[in-house]
């Protein structure tokens, strides 16, 4: 028998752990309440333990680029399915599915646009698209927004967010690692910047291109960042993995990362590093008359 | 002993056969054993005509496959090997050093696994650290300073996953590298002569020439754990080694290589002499054309053949 029986049928008790309204979000890190125009207002970190919450795309670029400035460039490029590849479902499904489920056409934004009045190209990763993984049309932007900085002698500035290589094209996605290096050899020899911006998480073939090659590779705090997975490192060593492990914290020890910057500081850095730099702008270029493609 | 693969057994049962009935003293059994012999070459022809990609994946491991040094000893005369990276140390899953190739001096870097564990244990199974990456580097840049062409040999399950590799900036190691080969100013001829491992391999792997032997595989990830991490489960490397498309034909078609090179029958693991014999050919042919372009020539063709890699679309919405 038990000491406490229900003596009325039909009560509804709430057992479901209570999801918090909308406006309410906790922090990963600290487990903070934070109501959410507060957390926008910073952006988007927490507003006690300073925890970066991973954003959007189009929310960095807003955060980078001057109000408006921004023209998109190769907006329609999709992925196409090369190899024709099935695993529990077809590549080609799965593009068509995060393509109306997500609203962006693969992993990456690529456009002009001006920082603090000098005109740059900006590069942005998106994770929430397939893991943010590099195929071909994420190399192919990469490599166009580097012939455009190229042609107008702009600097270039890359965030990166991505799982690494997209395995659904196989060897072509590890084509695209050499391809976009190659455009930033070809940079580099025009003496023209390139800033690589390191986000949570920015792994396995972005990391081993394009990501570590910057003339200055700035890593937002805590993010993830390394070849290997933490789980594989881990599995193919059978060892623990020391604290911190490949956090920006870690890789700024150990000489990977030039600086760490919160978000709210990022342009300012941004725009300190390019006065430094130097313009080389062709005189000719004209923002203006750029038009989207 | 010979290491058999799954699918070589009626092979291997066979020339047993034969080599029984060759010891039988006293009875002529000629007539019997060239019928079998017979027999046997058809079926290997039958066998390994149509290999599927995950049998290729076998044969690129066989532990009896012949390793970098093995190709070098063969077609490289005065090879002398050199060591280190000049920061941290030397990485023994990555060889480099010069020697002549039918008279041509060239830089010779290739990845090697051992052959047996202790070997192997010594090479790190061919996975290199960050260092591998930055002696050929090293290499690569002297062989530029003195003009001479390098050959790499790609053989590599993938850039070592280790703790320290990580600290000491794999990544940054391999990004380097494919940076810097893509602007060398001398001829790159890359080889696949086993595994070609994702950034591992690729590591190595940027130049003008992309060759593969033809029992070897090349892709962003091995089919095993392609099958884990997309089917969630080991189960499926074999039907992720087709989807994956990393064969040397596969990638002929996909214009990601530009020859095959032939393998003796069976693969090269049951003839080094011959496999070394069509690798040495192949890169003399390569370099004979690579050669007789202007260095401004060779260096806008190759970033033309990597802006080329790829396919894409536009879709209008």
């Amino acid at each position: 028998m038990n000491w406490f029986q229900r003596t009325k049928e039909g009560v509804n008790v709430d057992t479901e752990k209570k999801e918090l309204p909308n406006v309410w979000v906790k922090c990963d890190q600290c487990g903070e309440i934070i109501y959410k125009k507060d957390l926008w207002a910073n952006f988007n970190c927490c507003t006690k333990c300073g925890f970066h919450f991973r954003i959007f795309a189009k929310t960095y670029i807003q955060m980078i680029l001057d109000d408006k400035t921004f023209i998109t460039i190769n907006k329609n490029m999709v992925s196409v399915d090369p190899l024709e590849f099935t695993d529990t479902k077809k590549y080609s499904d799965r593009i068509k599915t995060t393509v109306s489920k997500t609203g962006i056409k693969d992993a990456i934004h690529t456009g002009y646009g001006k920082l603090n009045g000098r005109p740059v190209v900006l590069a942005v990763m998106d994770f929430g698209f397939i893991g943010g993984s590099m195929g071909s049309v994420v190399g192919e932007k990469i490599s166009r927004a580097a012939d455009a900085a190229l042609a107008h002698k702009l600097p270039l500035i890359i965030v990166s967010a991505s799982g690494g290589a997209r395995m659904m094209e196989g060897a072509l996605s590890l084509m695209q690692m050499a391809k976009t290096s190659a455009k930033l050899a070809l940079m580099h020899e025009q003496g023209l910047p390139y800033i690589s911006i390191l986000t949570d998480p920015t792994t396995g073939g972005v990391t081993a291109s394009f990501a570590m090659l910057g003339d200055v590779i700035i890593a937002e705090p805590g993010a993830l960042i390394g070849f290997a997975g933490p789980r594989v490192v881990k599995e193919a060593t059978g060892k623990d993995l020391p604290p911190g492990f490949q956090r920006a914290e870690f890789l700024l020890e150990h000489g990977f990362v030039d600086l760490i910057v919160p978000r709210k500081d990022l342009k300012d850095t941004l725009d300190k590093l390019l006065e430094f730099f130097g313009t080389k702008t062709d005189p000719h270029f004209d923002l203006n008359q750029v038009t989207e493609s | 002993m010979p290491v058999i693969l799954d699918f070589e057994k009626p092979i291997a049962e066979l020339e047993n056969k034969i080599k029984g009935m060759q010891s039988v003293a006293n009875v002529d059994l000629s007539n019997e054993v060239s019928a079998l012999e017979q027999k046997l070459e058809q079926l290997r022809e039958e066998i390994y005509s149509k290999l599927t990609p995950w049998q290729k994946v076998q044969l690129a491991r066989h532990p009896e496959r012949p390793r970098s040094l093995d190709y070098i000893e063969r077609f490289c005369e005065g090879f002398t090997e050199l060591h280190g990276d000049r920061l941290f140390g030397d990485d023994h899953a990555i060889v480099g050093g010069f020697g002549k190739i039918d008279g041509q001096p060239f830089m010779v870097i290739g990845q090697q696994k051992g052959k047996d564990t202790k070997s192997n244990l010594y090479r790190n199974f061919g996975m290199p650290n960050p260092e591998g990456y930055r002696k050929a580097m090293r290499l690569m840049r002297m062989a530029a300073k003195f003009n001479r062409p390098v050959l790499t040999l790609i053989d590599t399950p993938g850039a070592f996953p280790g703790i320290e590799a990580e600290e000491r900036g794999q990544a940054e190691a391999i990004a380097r590298n494919l940076l810097e080969m893509s602007r060398l100013p001398i001829p790159i001829i890359c080889v696949v002569i086993g595994e070609g491992a994702s950034g591992g391999a690729l590591g190595i792997g940027v130049g003008d020439k992309l060759l593969m032997m033809e029992n070897t595989w090349y892709s962003v990830i091995a089919p095993e754990s392609c099958s884990s991490i997309l089917w969630r489960s080991w189960e499926y490397k074999e039907r992720a080694a087709s989807a994956l498309k990393l064969t040397a034909d596969d990638l002929l078609k996909l214009n990601v290589i530009d020859r095959i090179i032939k393998e003796p029958m069976g693969g090269a693991n049951r003839d080094y002499d011959l496999a070394a014999q069509f690798v040495k050919t192949a890169v003399i042919a390569e370099f004979k054309n690579l050669s007789a372009k202007p260095v401004s020539a060779l260096l806008d063709e190759r970033i033309d053949k990597y802006s080329k890699m790829g396919f894409w679309g536009e879709m209008n919405k």
